[in-house]
């Protein structure tokens, strides 16, 4: 199953703070969880995830450092910051009101 | 065995990330720690991908195809990142090039130095920039030239001959404005000064191109490039005033009387240096936004059509022929360079492969009624030269006019054929480059040839 554009776009956002909630992460193992959370039927065109995570950096919700990979290379650490943290709570509090009124009526329309 | 492939493998590996980010690092929306950043990404999918069995061609290409299309990619990056399409305008992408970057600044501050000091250092002599104006008007392109062909030596790398002979260049301009007893106040020192720069700027092309005047492009970035400095130029020049301005009103504010500042150091060392600082512009800016020169192009060539329409018009009309003053024959020389330069800018920017159009048309237009009232205005003149004889002035316009005059009718037959489908469009813009040199080479024989021949009067 694909999920549309517009969806995904919207639960850019707080997947990738929930996921940096976890710990500090980078790009590439991001995408891996994103992947795995959703058993694949998250797929985001891998570079799409950078302007995404630039986006959010510009706005303060994740803060940026750049480290060392495994092999040695260069490579952008991302964290959440307070303010993010704060947003996530929002977000969380937002999509469970999405999801409880569709539940709601998707529940009705299966006794009907 | 396994060995040996693998390693085979792996600098094929090395060779087609390397490739994969000189394609990123093309895209202006993407900045160098993007592309480091991206980079980690391909590396780490790569690298899963090996490990679950996969030949590493096959992994790059499912992890390039994975990050999405390039086109797509910027176009995000874009979105997210409006500013940098702006602010590249001198700040490179990355440290190599910065580095190189700043060491092209220094020489170009250096060779702005260079100049201000070369322009104050007759004053050391005793010369001063109001009592001894004709030796400063002979010698201004002479302060500034030799360094702006310095610094293209310098940046393309010129070879010792190539310089021996720029530098000869400057020396013999040198000696014909300084060495030719003028006398004062005369014809010929005017035309000397006047025509110096137009022959030196040649010199400076050679310098540009690289000294490969006829490599292929080189002439017409010259010409895209001299259009670019002037319009810095000019625009360098309003802050100067600005500037200048602004000094002199603060410091009489306190009482103090800055006109001597102004006048005898901020304004001639700064027109100076700002030659050197507007072609560093143009050198840094490449490509980075639209060229100004083309747009103005575009704009006024309708204007200035539409304008000698009405003239000629109303020329028929009226029944007036045209007033042969002094300044007539200049008034008609600056026509036909404007309308040269029109054509020239318009061609400098035109996609020569595409289609005739209807800005073509115009620019047809514009060129056979520039060249109708020119020949009106030529034969006014002509019965002027044998009335009253020739001078120094009335000859150099005269050669000025008629190489204007040549090349716009070559323009004009060469348009008509490409109008027709009979011609290409490169064979219009090969005859205005092939053209170039005729400009200087006459300037050139104004300025070293007419002061003899008309006994330095």
């Amino acid at each position: 199953m694909e999920l549309g554009k517009d969806l995904v776009a919207a639960s850019a956002t707080p997947l990738v703070l929930a996921i940096l909630s976890e710990g500090d992460s980078y790009g590439y193992a991001i995408i891996k969880r994103v992947a795995t959370l959703s058993d694949g039927h998250l797929q985001w065109t891998d570079g799409m995830l950078y302007p995404v995570l630039h986006r959010l950096e510009r706005q303060g919700l994740v803060s940026m450092k750049w480290g060392v990979s495994e092999s040695g290379r260069k490579r952008k650490y991302y964290r959440i910051t307070k303010s993010g943290r704060l947003l996530l709570v929002t977000q969380q509090q937002q999509w469970r009101v999405v999801d409880e009124t569709l539940r709601g009526i998707w529940i009705k329309a299966c006794k009907t | 065995m396994q060995d040996v492939s693998s390693s085979a493998e792996l600098t094929q590996l090395e060779e087609q990330i390397a490739q994969w980010r000189e394609y990123l690092r093309r895209r202006r929306a993407i900045n160098a720690p993007d592309v480091a950043e991206l980079e980690d990404h391909l590396r780490g999918q790569v690298g899963e991908l090996s490990n679950a069995g996969l030949a590493s061609d096959e992994a790059f290409l499912i992890a390039v195809k994975r990050m999405g299309s390039l086109d797509a990619l910027s176009l995000e990056f874009a979105r997210e990142h409006t500013e940098r399409l702006w602010k590249q305008l001198v700040i490179p992408a990355d440290v190599d090039q910065s580095r190189a970057a700043n060491r092209e600044l220094l020489v170009v501050l250096l060779l702005a130095a260079f100049s201000a000091i070369a322009i104050k250092l007759p004053g050391l002599f005793g010369l001063d920039f109001e009592r001894d104006e004709p030796f400063y008007a002979r010698n201004l392109s002479l302060f500034v030239l030799p360094a702006l062909a310095g610094y293209f030596a310098w940046k393309r790398k010129l070879d010792a001959i190539t310089c021996v002979w720029l530098l000869l260049a400057f020396a013999g301009a040198g000696v014909i404005a300084n060495g030719f007893p003028f006398s004062q106040p005369g014809d010929t020192a005017l035309l000397t000064a006047l025509h110096l720069p137009i022959a030196l700027w040649l010199i400076v092309g050679v310098a540009y191109v690289g000294g490969a005047w006829f490599a292929s492009g080189g002439r017409m970035n010259f010409v895209r490039f001299s259009g670019e400095l002037f319009i810095y130029y000019v625009l360098i020049a309003l802050g100067g005033v600005v500037l200048t301005a602004f000094t002199m009103m603060m410091f009489k504010a306190i009482g103090i009387e800055a006109a001597w500042f102004a006048e005898g150091w901020l304004v001639p060392c700064g027109a100076m240096a700002a030659v050197l600082v507007g072609s560093w512009l143009v050198e840094a800016k490449q490509s980075v936004i639209e060229n100004m020169a083309p747009v103005l192009t575009r704009l006024f060539t309708p204007l200035f059509t539409l304008v000698l329409l009405v003239f000629l018009g109303t020329m028929v009309f009226t029944g007036r022929a045209i007033d042969v003053e002094r300044d007539v024959l200049i008034a008609f020389d600056v026509l036909l360079a404007l309308v040269v330069g029109l054509v020239l800018y318009a061609a400098s920017a035109r996609d020569v492969k595409a289609p005739p159009d209807i800005f073509d048309k115009l620019q047809l237009t514009l060129v056979v009624s520039a060249l109708v009232v020119d020949a009106v205005a030529l034969a006014a003149i002509t019965s002027r030269i044998s009335e009253f004889g020739f001078t120094p002035n009335r000859v150099a316009a005269l050669g000025e006019n008629l190489i204007l005059l040549v090349n716009l009718a070559g323009t004009a037959w060469l348009y008509a054929q490409f109008l027709r489908r009979r011609g290409s469009f490169t064979a219009l813009e090969r005859w205005q480059i092939a053209y170039l040199p005729a400009y200087s080479l006459w300037a050139a024989m104004v300025a070293a040839v007419f002061p003899p021949l008309f006994g330095y009067r």
